[in-house]
């Protein structure tokens, strides 16, 4: 296959390739990347950009690729989600509280992508704390989508909370970024901005150094422009962490390697519970479409049931706010972060006033949400019965698996929508991670694909369900839905200077 | 169930986030419109079901009794909003 | 079988019993904290003793330290206590500057160990079963200190995330002498497994005091029913630390409250301080807001399963703790149970008595320990390990006072020439010849000399047989105290004719 002519065109793969045999070099390849980066400002996809770190990170990339040291990544440019702790880089979960946080380490998964080589362009805006999903509710103002629909000139979400990265890879900003996911938070992005996104098996990538939102449900993922490309760089994200007691202890396999095994045989269920009222008439056609690709490609298509589909949001909204009320409570402007400039009378005072300052409104309410289902007299009408129905979730899936071996549903309920058009009403914006959300409450892996546009020529995702540490599986029945969808669409370079 | 004003009020107290008076009224909407929305659950049959602790089927690992860290008092307080002679300084607090 | 003292306060309007139960908060002795690698150590430089997981930064997770558990486990069965192979650590969650988190990782509903019970032995002879309710595993806090600055408080995490042990007894004392026993037991008991170092001044273990009181019959009523509606209102002493302060803050606590419900008030059930400079307990006002801690099993953790085989082994190791050594001691050594209870009461007295005794007479060991040695530890103000002469020294002296080498008194003033001077007591009495003299002759001679010197004396005793006594210290004094006084006594009988006693 030729190579693109822009350097910035290249996938993660091919990148690696003409990297390692010597027919780029990572300077160029990260000059490259880092002027997109620049000229992308009308995005807001970064909260901090890195430039000069990437020029050196690059330029010790060459010398290890002239010395013969090449190690996987080596020299690759990636954007990192600015919810993972990088040392001596600002860190701000999306976040006015962590506006100057310059964390003293480096989380688990970047210290894997750099121990692999990879180079960092820097860090990219999300949703604060990773609550949302439209990137709307950062402090440091909403990423915009690199798509437009037909005929308009309106600015659109990109999604979220994984926005930054996902606009990032979609306009060809880095070969590839982190995302986490806790509701929906890769897969969502990644299906609304026409990229790959995948939310791995709970447990697989080190939760240590990554700013917590919700502790159970947190997981991180890579995004990026094709399934190979996730397979790769999950890779080097995934491993065992004894700082991190929920990481697993099983190996991480060489996910690139039965990538094109095809689905032959592979029994894929397809849940009824996802086919929801109200959505566009456009998600079912091409759920059906996906369907009768992998049905095309050999696969034994099984009707299954996920009875509990329709509480997991409502349920995710009582554990997810719950957890995040006490993950939240170290802001407290005492050893790090926003403390008020305000005079106070007391402690209490202070830690009222620099909270008050310092979370955004949607962190703020879901704090007093968690705070609620936790109090007294609430908690197991509220917490515990979440939690159960957590439990028959997981049960509706392990059901499901005597039947097939992954699940195929939609993405997302519909396309990106335009800046201002949900954030007034909190349930409407909630109901985007209608299709993910079961995944995460679940612990299981998620992928979403590329598959296709709307009418108005806007991006739409498939979602690819696995069991538990079988990613390798979801990534193959995704690469099936790639080659079958040929998704080759890329929106306008509106953007640039 | 649903919030009243006062409760809003006790949770932000709990929460230790200021909630200016007029920001009380428009929190206990947005407040009851998630619960209203969360009420669903409850027709939920969850007798006997046990509630979720982990999603992941492993048992908790545990560290040696090693001393491994420590001694970086200068890094600890390094993004100290206040701090002397590494030590967190906090308004007076009688404790 | 709980036989308390009778111990009740006399008001105005009648008898007022106590009621005491007690959460203790034990630092597990181990190197490092409970969910971090840092030390434990205590008195370093502020903030030192830190990590990035102690002080809480973004994205930090806790990790167990397999150690500590153990170490619970240890302290649970050695409470004869129900070990749960399934516990679950949950976030107690508030705000305060010493506590990084803004929760304390803690175990809540399902702590590691059960029920068990303390025996104490009380000095009247009483025999006093205390339950446990629990023990569980939880974070401590970091320190505040608040008199470096006029308006401003300074924090050090030093401690905080430092692996405790609460130890959660029943409201089973009933004095304030019950109290400070069940403290001294515990701490003998944690001392005896080597899982907390029991050291009240470094604030290794610390005591909540709940203190109610009830008119008599009501804590019997209690106990039939199980019912707390049949106890006063409790209110909390917070971290006492002395078994003296725990006694002095009890005896107070409950003569106010008297007070109160004799004065037609009620008792208010609060948190409370003990100041030991004004022996008195205040409100702590700070503490007084209405608490919900919001408990939820922690995310970052799963719940700790503990194998069987690993609690039996556990157990298989666990040295021999207070009541058998005491029981063993009764029955081996044949000295009283009071006797018995004061020695093990502190391993290392035990471990003193038992090398003491070895293979002397038991009782006189005991004696000479009780009377000799804690007499001139207590003298110069030592504990049993800092004793200038040793058990086996002490062993040796008491054998050679058994069969007859070295006088009683002899025996004595050797303990002080070691005690002073060290050196090896048997070497001492060869070469300062301090041999007690039995040869019959050597004494008949002296006895001669001394009736040749007091003529006037021997017409005396004819009439008075008591003053042999007095010939008994000549004679003595004449043989440098070495002479043996049966022997002297054997003599001046024969010598001066006297008669036989009673
Ligand atoms: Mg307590
Ligand atoms: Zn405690």
């Amino acid at each position: 296959m030729p190579l693109p002519s822009k350097l910035t065109d290249f996938t993660l793969a091919e990148a690696r390739d003409a990297v390692l045999g010597r027919k780029i070099s990572s300077t160029e390849l990260t000059k490259a990347f880092s002027k997109a980066v620049a000229d992308a400002k009308p995005l807001n996809a970064f909260v901090t950009e890195t430039p000069e770190k990437a020029l050196e990170m690059a330029a010790a990339s060459d010398t290890r690729i002239a010395k013969g040291e090449a190690r996987p990544l080596e020299g690759l440019p990636l954007a990192i989600k600015d919810l993972f702790c990088t040392k001596g880089v600002k860190t701000t979960a999306g976040s006015n509280i962590l506006n100057n946080f310059i964390p003293p380490y480096e989380s688990t998964v970047t210290q894997n992508l750099w121990d692999a080589g990879a180079v960092m362009l820097g860090k990219t805006n999300m949703d604060e704390f990773a609550m949302g999903s439209s990137n709307e509710t950062s402090y440091y103002k909403p990423v915009l989508s690199p798509w437009r629909a037909k005929n308009s000139n309106a600015a659109l979400v990109p999604g979220g909370s994984s926005g930054g990265s996902a606009s990032a890879v979609a306009a060809n900003l880095c070969l590839g970024a982190t995302g986490t996911d806790t509701g929906g938070s890769i897969r969502q992005p990644a299906a609304v901005t026409g990229t790959v996104g995948l939310k791995p098996t709970y447990g697989r990538c080190s939760r240590w150094g990554t700013v917590a939102f919700a502790s159970s449900l947190d997981q991180a993922g890579p995004m990026t422009r094709t399934v190979r490309d996730a397979a790769i760089l999950l890779r080097h994200m995934a491993s065992v962490d004894p700082k991190d007691s929920t990481s697993v202890d099983t190996p991480v396999p060489d996910y690139e390697a039965g990538l094109e095994n095809g689905v032959k045989g592979l029994r894929v269920g397809i849940p009824k519970e996802y086919r929801i009222d109200g959505a566009p008439p456009e998600i079912d056609t091409l759920w059906q479409k996906g369907t009768d690709w992998l049905k095309a490609q050999g696969a034994q298509i099984v009707e299954v049931s996920l009875p509990h589909t329709k509480y997991a949001l409502p349920a995710y909204y009582i554990v997810a706010p719950a957890e995040a009320s006490s993950n939240l409570a170290r802001y407290d402007g005492v050893r790090f972060g926003h403390r008020t400039k305000e005079a106070v009378r007391d402690m209490i005072d202070l830690y009222e006033k620099s909270r008050a300052e310092g979370f955004g409104a949607e962190v703020r309410r879901r704090i007093l949400i968690g705070t609620y289902v936790l109090s007294a007299g609430y908690y197991d009408a509220y917490y515990t019965r979440a939690q159960k129905i957590r439990t028959l979730i997981l049960r509706d899936f392990e059901q499901a698996w005597e039947q097939c071996d992954v699940l195929l549903t939609p993405a997302t309920p519909g396309p990106a929508f335009a800046i201002g058009e949900k954030s007034n009403d909190p349930i409407s914006m909630y109901l985007n991670d209608v299709f993910t959300v079961t995944v995460n409450l679940a612990g299981l892996p998620g992928l979403a694909v590329p598959a296709g546009l709307t009418a108005d020529g806007l991006p739409l995702g498939l979602q690819i369900i696995g069991k538990a540490f079988d990613e390798a599986t979801v990534l193959r029945a995704g690469r099936s839905i790639e080659t079958a969808a040929n998704f080759t669409a890329k929106p306008q370079h509106w953007w640039a200077a | 169930m649903s919030v009243d004003k006062d409760t809003v009020r006790r949770i932000a107290k709990l929460a230790r986030i200021a909630l200016e008076e007029d920001r009380v009224e428009p929190m206990e909407r947005e407040l009851n419109g998630i619960l209203a929305w969360v009420e669903q659950l409850q027709e939920v049959n969850v007798e006997g079901v046990v509630p979720m602790t982990s999603v992941v089927a492993q048992k908790l690992k545990m560290r040696e009794d090693v001393v491994t860290d420590g001694n970086i008092a200068e890094a600890v307080t390094a993004n100290a909003p206040v701090s002397e002679d590494n030590f967190f300084v906090v308004p007076k607090v009688v404790e | 079988m709980s036989q308390h003292a009778e111990k009740t306060i006399k008001g105005e309007t009648g008898d007022w019993e106590i009621v005491v139960g007690m959460e203790v908060h034990a630092q597990v002795l181990s190197k490092a904290k409970l969910f971090s690698g840092t030390s434990t150590e205590f008195g370093a430089e502020p903030n030192s003793h830190v990590s990035f997981v102690d002080a809480a930064m973004p994205g930090m997770l806790p990790v167990i330290n397999r150690f500590c558990v153990e170490q619970a486990v240890k302290t649970g069965l050695g409470l004869k206590a129900k070990i749960n192979n399934r516990s679950v650590f949950d976030r107690k969650n508030y705000f305060f500057p010493d506590l990084p988190q803004g929760y304390q990782i803690s175990q809540y509903k399902d702590p590691i160990v059960g029920e068990g019970e303390i025996i104490l032995d009380m000095p009247n002879g009483a025999t006093v079963v205390v339950g446990i309710e629990r023990l569980h595993l939880e974070q401590d806090a970091g320190k505040m200190l608040h008199d470096q600055h006029p308006d401003q408080s300074f924090v050090d995490l030093n401690r905080a995330g430092t692996a405790l042990m609460e130890i959660v007894s029943k409201p089973h004392m009933r004095s304030s002498e019950e109290a400070a026993a069940f403290l001294k037991k515990l701490r003998a008991i944690v001392r005896y497994l080597g899982t907390c170092d029991g050291n009240m001044d470094e604030g290794s273990m610390r005591a909540d005091v709940n203190v109610s009181v009830c008119k008599p019959g009501g804590y019997e009523k209690f106990r039939e029913t199980g019912s707390f509606k049949h106890l006063g209102t409790r209110c909390e002493i917070k971290n006492v630390n002395s078994m003296r302060f725990v006694q002095m803050a009890v005896e107070y606590e409950a003569r106010r409250q008297v007070e109160i419900i004799e004065g037609g008030g009620t008792i208010k059930q609060e948190t409370r301080r003990y100041d030991s400079k004004l022996n008195e307990t205040r409100s702590m006002r700070s503490k007084e807001d209405a608490h919900d801690y919001r408990y939820f099993p922690d995310p970052d953790l799963l719940p700790l399963e503990l194998e069987q085989s690993w609690v039996d082994s556990i157990k298989a190791s666990l040295p021999e703790l207070p009541d058998e050594k005491k029981a063993r001691f009764i029955k081996d050594f044949g000295i009283s149970a009071y006797d018995a209870g004061v020695l093990v009461g502190e391993k290392e007295l035990a471990d003193f008595y038992e090398e003491l005794a070895r293979g002397v007479d038991a009782k006189a060991a005991a004696n000479w320990l009780n009377n000799e040695v804690l007499g001139r530890l207590n003298r110069d103000g030592l504990g049993i390990t800092q004793s200038p002469v040793s058990a086996s020294a002490n062993n040796a002296i008491i054998r050679m006072m058994g069969d007859g080498t070295i006088s009683g008194k002899l025996a004595k003033d050797l303990l002080d020439i070691v005690w002073s001077e060290g050196g090896d007591p048997v070497q001492i009495v060869e070469q300062r010849g301090m041999k007690q003299v039995t040869d019959t002759s050597a004494i008949e001679k002296a006895v001669e000399a001394v009736i040749a010197a007091n003529p006037e004396k021997v017409e005396e005793i004819k009439a008075k047989p008591k003053l042999a006594g007095w010939f008994v210290g000549q004679v003595m004094k004449q043989t440098g105290g070495k002479a043996n006084p049966a022997a002297v006594n054997a003599v001046l009988k024969t010598r001066l004719n006297l008669p036989d006693e009673g």
